[in-house]
């Protein structure tokens, strides 16, 4: 069902197909490249051009069927998709929506991902757009094709095609019961035709599929060594490389010892390109001695040095993000403004809400292979660019880009961009000067930590009033953010082309305009309140290396909305789902929130009594996505301020949901995952860099600290529009610990990480 | 050097300079795709495996030192068609996101089932203290190994293979 990357190795290329016999394939579907250099799918770029306004998803981009499906004459049929597998469970989604609307079990299926010469260019894996760019387009795709054989079977049989129907195991059936497998209607169809926009879809009262909890089907050969990795292809004739730099972004090694590792017995070459170092060898165990040695050297900052604020070596104060955002120059972004009529304010509260500079931390560091063969350069990439690596690359080496291929192949979990996209790059220019050998460079644990673009520094200032009647009747939130998107599109945006010489210059940064946002993302309130005002301070300059990371801005602007909301309801004395519902119109919003309410019993709760309370926040991801309410259940020990989750429920509608367990799994994870972030991570910075390298020095939750119990309630939308989930947990979450701490010790955090340290010392002598 | 170890029951000699750790002579030399690399540094469990029954960090675990051992790693515990009573389990909670942590989380968890028949839950999360998961599957992974716990004492019946 599912390839393993060594699969993808040894696959023919779409291209292979043509003329193949009996296959519905007539030629590869490309859509125009018009706008394909900017990043889509997911984080507000354009990405490839939108040529059918009419159909859904990503049928806007790749119109045509065959392009998605291919029927063989033996009725396997092949889906194709331009998303890729980050461990949320997409390969599954996909499948169970090809198998429901094309009427077969998800094992006919085979799904090939991302792949620049196989699968529609559909632009990023990313801002939980799958299931409605991908899932949306697969869906349709699929139904059209289930009327054109269903069509084809009533031809074949001269009888209206409304009397017929499938029979969910591949074959068309007729009103006297005949039977017509799908590889022999497909054997005289073309499926080089554009998809309608009103196929029939399937009754969601019928599904036999979607909406199940399919067991992942990827998850079996991870369990048990499979070659489910990137990291585990070996092509034949591989080398190891390890790329030499300096011990965080903005350094350079000065002078490293070059001639010495050059001699070292079983190291094949040292690849020098510019500043750019890096040594390929027959073992891995040498390449990282090689490596080591190289490190020896003396290490020099090449770019601005950071803002003095940072340099404290230590997790920053609140008030360090603020000076340090201060240096930068902003742009404002109005991003609400209304003005209406109220009674006077009787509660005003103002607060400033930080978070600091974040990793990603996965926990394997970014890998990638590269082969240049035949003038040909083919990268496996994990990266959640597929297309923009092949782009990255055919610039970064001035190759034409018809010599470039890119294979997604999957890595350990990114949550937006780490050193995928760098690493990538980094393989082929090694493989450019390895010709013939496929290379296989993984980073080193202190090059992930010290050289990926880390989640922006953000801080907000939000005042809100409340008259007479518990009525919000002022709301003003500002935001101050550095760009939260610089996926690289061409070579300037990864580190390799800043090394090169000529090096590449790196692009500017950009906000991604609303609905998405960036630092923006959810500063806009769901509720509705008087007098609104949202503004967004671009800081377009960046003092640090930062790039999309998991909700991007969404993760402050939720935690200070409904910190603030909760900070409302104390000051007058009301319950804080009470003042929420009252100022949400959206019924899916309050239906999530009173679902919420009832698995976690809201009304019953234990209240805060020093060492115990609850809190809870509410979000719709993006205000388009999936809407998303967490409550928690906090135990605080008062002697070491640390605050452990003893109970966590949420609740979450997603429209119709693919697979409601793998909605489960990553609301449960995005949670977890959250509540590290939250209550205990930061990058801390010495004057000169980075100074984590290792999980010592930029600890995440460890199990001792995961809640006592997490439920997830997946409120059931029929065949409703698919809304992302990936990323809706982490906001909610972070503002219900805060909250919960509050309620709990009465001591509001407004600083992330709201670490035991920081609540002891809040807390005072015990 | 060639160094003698043995691998899931099998002996093995490997050609590799003494102080390569068993991590790469695991997956480079004998292509073994379950201990992964996390840290090198002993840090976050990625590598897990057993030497002698006991867990360790096969990243800083030069492989002289394990000449003549008995080495176990996720491989030797199942396959995907006869998975193992921990995969089962692990399977039946749909305890992966991601996946990269688990072969690690698996064999840190099957060196507490080794010893401890009826481990309590406070067992459980204390044992798998030096495993990092970033994609927050903690919850399942806990969950998976009380499944595999229970089946070994007879409480849940073993799966059927899916
Ligand atoms: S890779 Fe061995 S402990 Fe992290
Ligand atoms: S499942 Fe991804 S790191 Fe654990």
């Amino acid at each position: 069902m599912s390839m393993s990357p060594l699969d993808h190795a040894k696959a023919p290329s779409r291209r292979a197909f043509l003329g193949g016999g009996g296959a519905l394939v007539v030629a590869f579907s490309l859509a125009p490249r018009a706008l394909a250099q900017l990043a889509g799918g997911g984080e507000g770029g354009a990405g490839p051009a939108v040529i059918a306004p009419d159909l859904k998803g990503s049928l806007k981009n790749h119109p045509w069927l065959d392009a998605w499906i291919r029927v063989d004459g033996d009725g396997r049929v092949t889906v194709f998709t331009g998303k890729v597998e980050l461990g949320q469970g997409i390969r599954t989604a996909l499948i169970q929506v090809a198998a429901e609307e094309l009427d077969l079990p998800p094992g006919a299926i085979t799904l090939v991902t991302a792949d620049t010469r196989r699968t529609p260019d559909e632009g990023l894996t990313a801002g939980s757009h799958s299931m409605q760019d991908s899932g949306t387009a697969i869906l349709n795709a699929a139904a059209n094709v289930r009327m054109l054989l269903t069509n084809a079977a009533a031809a074949l049989w001269r009888v209206p095609a409304g009397g017929l129907a499938t029979t969910g195991d591949g074959h068309v059936r007729g009103p006297d019961g005949r039977l017509a497998a799908y590889g022999d209607l497909a054997a005289g169809l073309s499926l080089h035709v554009a998809a309608v926009p009103d196929a029939p879809l399937r009754n969601p009262a019928d599904y036999r599929t979607l909406g199940k909890p399919l067991p992942r089907v990827d998850i079996p050969a991870k369990l048990t060594g499979g070659a489910a990795y990137l990291h585990d292809m070996r092509l034949p004739g591989m080398l190891h490389a390890r790329v030499v730099r300096g011990p965080a972004e903005g350094t350079r090694l000065v002078e490293p010892d070059i001639q010495a590792v050059e001699a070292m017995p079983g190291v094949v070459k040292v690849v020098r390109r510019g500043a750019f170092l890096a040594v390929v060898a027959e073992r891995q165990w040498t390449a990282i001695q090689a490596l080591r040695h190289l490190q020896r050297a003396a290490h020099a900052r090449v770019t601005a040095p950071l803002p003095a604020g940072a340099a404290t070596g230590a997790p920053l104060s609140g008030d360090a993000v603020e000076a340090v955002l201060n240096t930068l120059t902003p742009r404002d972004i109005a991003i609400e403004d209304t003005r209406t009529p109220t009674g006077p304010a009787v509660h005003t509260v103002q607060a400033r809400y930080t978070r600091p500079w974040i990793s990603h931390g996965s926990i394997g560091p970014s890998c990638a292979l590269a082969r240049f063969q035949d003038g040909e350069m083919t990268i496996w990439t994990h990266s959640q660019g597929t297309f923009d690596v092949a782009r990255v690359v055919t610039e970064l080496l001035g190759l034409p880009a018809e010599k470039v291929h890119a294979i997604h192949a999957e890595g350990a979990g990114c949550y937006g961009q780490n050193g995928a996209d760098d690493v990538a790059a980094d393989a082929a220019v090694i493989a450019f000067a390895v010709p013939g050998r496929p290379i296989r460079l993984q980073w080193m644990r202190e090059q992930e930590f010290g050289w990926e673009p880390l989640g922006p520094g953000m801080v907000t200032r939000l005042a809100a009033s409340l008259d007479a009647d518990n009525r919000i009747v002022a709301w003003r939130h500002e935001v101050w953010s550095n760009p939260h998107n610089n996926r690289p599109v061409g070579a300037g945006g990864v580190l390799a082309g800043a090394e090169v010489d000529p090096p590449f210059a790196a692009p500017e940064g950009k906000p991604i305009p609303m609905p998405e946002g960036d630092g923006s993302r959810n500063s806009n309130p769901l509720y509705t309140f008087a007098n609104t005002h949202v503004l967004y301070h671009f800081l377009k300059d960046m003092p640090v290396r930062v790039s999309a990371l998991r909700s991007l801005g969404a993760h402050l602007n939720v935690f200070s909305i409904e910190s603030m909301l909760d900070e409302l309801a104390a000051a007058a004395g009301i319950d804080p789902l009470a003042l929420r519902l009252a100022h949400m119109e959206d019924p899916r919003a309050r239906d999530v929130m009173q679902a919420m309410a009832a698995g976690f019993d809201w009304a019953g709760r234990p209240r805060g009594d020093g060492r115990r309370g609850c809190g809870m926040a509410f979000a719709r991801y993006k205000n388009l996505g999936a809407y998303c309410a967490v409550a928690l259940e906090v135990e605080i020990d008062r002697e070491t301020g640390r605050a452990w989750v003893r109970r966590a429920f949420a609740a979450v509608d997603c429209g119709q949901p693919a697979n409601p367990d793998g909605v489960r799994n990553q609301i449960e994870g995005g949670l977890i995952q959250s509540l590290s972030w939250t209550g205990h991570e930061a990058m801390a910075f010495s004057p000169e860099r980075r100074a984590a390298f290792d999980w010592s020095g930029y600890p995440i939750l460890r199990f001792q600290d995961v809640p006592g119990t997490i439920d997830v309630r997946v409120v059931d939308r029929p065949g409703l529009p698919f809304l992302g989930t990936a990323e809706a947990a982490q906001g909610p979450t972070a503002a219900a610990l805060a909250n919960a701490i509050a309620d709990a010790t009465g001591v509001r955090l407004r600083d992330m990480p709201l670490a035991p340290d920081r609540l002891k010392a809040a807390l005072g002598p015990v | 050097m060639t160094i003698t170890l043995t691998v899931n029951g099998v002996d093995h000699a490997v050609d590799a300079p003494p102080d390569t750790p068993l991590l790469y002579v695991l997956r480079d030399d004998l292509a073994l795709n379950g201990a992964k690399y996390g840290c090198g540094l002993g840090q976050c469990g990625a590598c897990t495996v057993h030497v002698d029954g006991k867990p360790v960090f096969s990243c800083v675990t030069p492989v002289a030192a394990v000449a003549g051992r008995r080495v176990r790693t996720v491989e030797g515990l199942g396959t995907v068609d006869t998975p193992g009573i921990l995969q089962q389990a692990f399977i039946a909670e749909q305890a992966a996101q991601c996946g990269y942590c688990i072969s690690g989380m698996i064999m840190r968890a099957q060196a507490l089932l080794d010893g401890v028949r009826r481990p309590t839950d406070a067992q459980i999360r204390a044992h798998m203290q030096p495993n990092l998961c970033r994609c927050g599957t903690h919850g399942r992974i806990l969950k998976a190994v009380r499944r595999a716990a229970d089946m070994m004492g007879g409480t849940v019946p073993q799966a059927v293979r899916s």
